[in-house]
């Protein structure tokens, strides 16, 4: 038997595509955020939400990752916002190959903020580099106030944490408290947000943290 | 090497349930392992040694099945796969404590500061690959 040391990384070839999404990026004075989720947690109404409030001040364009359809892409194409549609075709994550390709076909040179809506998965899209500047955790309360325990390394991974549907907190079986809680174990450092697309509460203050982070 | 599932319906079955993502990833050591060992000896790979991380979103059965099926009736079917768990460890910013975190607490037990830098765990790495002697086994 003969052995051969090679020491390398298995998403070297994702890290380096990633890189240099990176610095196209901050070139262009862009600010890319990753929106992660589970499926239904209101990825895409928070991104409608977000345009209602800052599209008339900053130039925003989407793009949206799906296993199957450009349902997403349509909803927010109705914005008018420019949109991509990346669809994976079974795929569990976005890479950032994908993501090359997508904003190769986007204007990148009025553009103030990029969201990359990933596929709804709370598992694989933790460890694959876009090479945004930060990850976006996205948690309903109808999900459950122990997610953040069961996927540590989406919530370790991720700056910021929306959590989303406030308003059925009566109805569900959520304590926000613990929810927050369990959040700041895994990443004391996650900056939270409680929303509700439904009645619009929280987005403003959600909004004028992306106002002061994109300057 | 691990026989492949008896019939198309569970090998169906295992794939759905292992995810795609693992097999994304065997199709990754695949290519790097391919460029890494001299030509013509990709058949007498046997062994590849990896590092997986507690945070790397890997799960290690699945991974393997995967691998299974990938290398198939390839010339390296005869490959399997060696993989080391890394657990979760960090190291405090604020006085320097290094600490286990396979509970996920990232905060420092001995000052319970908040400024928590994770040392390992993140780990997907191919560390090594062994090869059958060509004057040993036959290939």
């Amino acid at each position: 038997m003969s052995v051969i040391t090679i020491e390398r990384k298995v998403l070297e070839k994702n890290e380096q595509i990633a890189a240099r999404n990176r610095q196209i990026f901050q070139e262009h004075g862009i600010f890319v955020l990753n929106l992660v989720s589970s499926p239904g947690a209101g990825k895409t109404s928070i991104l409608e939400k977000t345009f209602q409030e800052l599209r008339d001040e900053l130039n925003i364009a989407v793009v949206e990752g799906d296993v199957q359809t450009d349902l997403d892409a349509q909803r927010v194409a109705r914005y008018g916002v420019p949109v991509i549609q990346i669809v994976t075709s079974g795929g569990c994550h976005l890479e950032a190959t994908l993501v090359q390709d997508a904003v190769g076909n986007l204007d990148l040179k009025e553009l103030d903020i990029l969201f990359i809506e990933n596929v709804g998965n709370l598992v694989c899209p933790a460890n694959y580099d876009l090479g945004e500047a930060l990850k976006v955790v996205v948690l309903s309360t109808t999900e459950g106030d122990d997610k953040p325990l069961k996927y540590p390394a989406m919530f370790l991974n991720s700056s910021v944490l929306l959590i989303n549907k406030t308003d059925l907190i009566p109805y569900v079986n959520c304590d926000l408290n613990r929810l927050r809680n369990n959040a700041l174990q895994i990443n004391p450092s996650l900056r939270i947000f409680e929303i509700s697309c439904f009645t619009g509460a929280g987005i403003p203050e959600w909004c004028n943290w992306l106002r002061k982070k994109e300057v | 090497m691990r026989a492949l599932p008896p019939t198309w319906n569970t090998l169906c079955g295992k794939l759905a349930f292992a995810d795609m993502h693992e097999l994304g990833i065997a199709e990754n050591i695949l290519q790097i392992v391919r460029q890494s060992v001299p030509e013509g000896q990709t058949a007498a790979v046997r062994r590849i040694k990896l590092r997986v991380g507690k945070l790397s979103g890997v799960v290690a059965e699945s991974l393997d099945f995967c691998f299974g099926v990938m290398i198939g009736d390839t010339d390296m079917n005869r490959a399997g796969l060696d993989i080391e768990d890394v657990p979760v460890t960090s190291k405090c910013r604020e006085c320097g404590n290094a600490f286990a975190t396979d509970d996920f607490a990232f905060s420092c037990p001995a000052c319970g500061g908040n400024s928590i830098e994770v040392v390992s765990g993140r780990e997907l790495e191919i560390v090594e690959i062994e090869l059958a002697d060509e004057s040993g086994e036959q290939i």
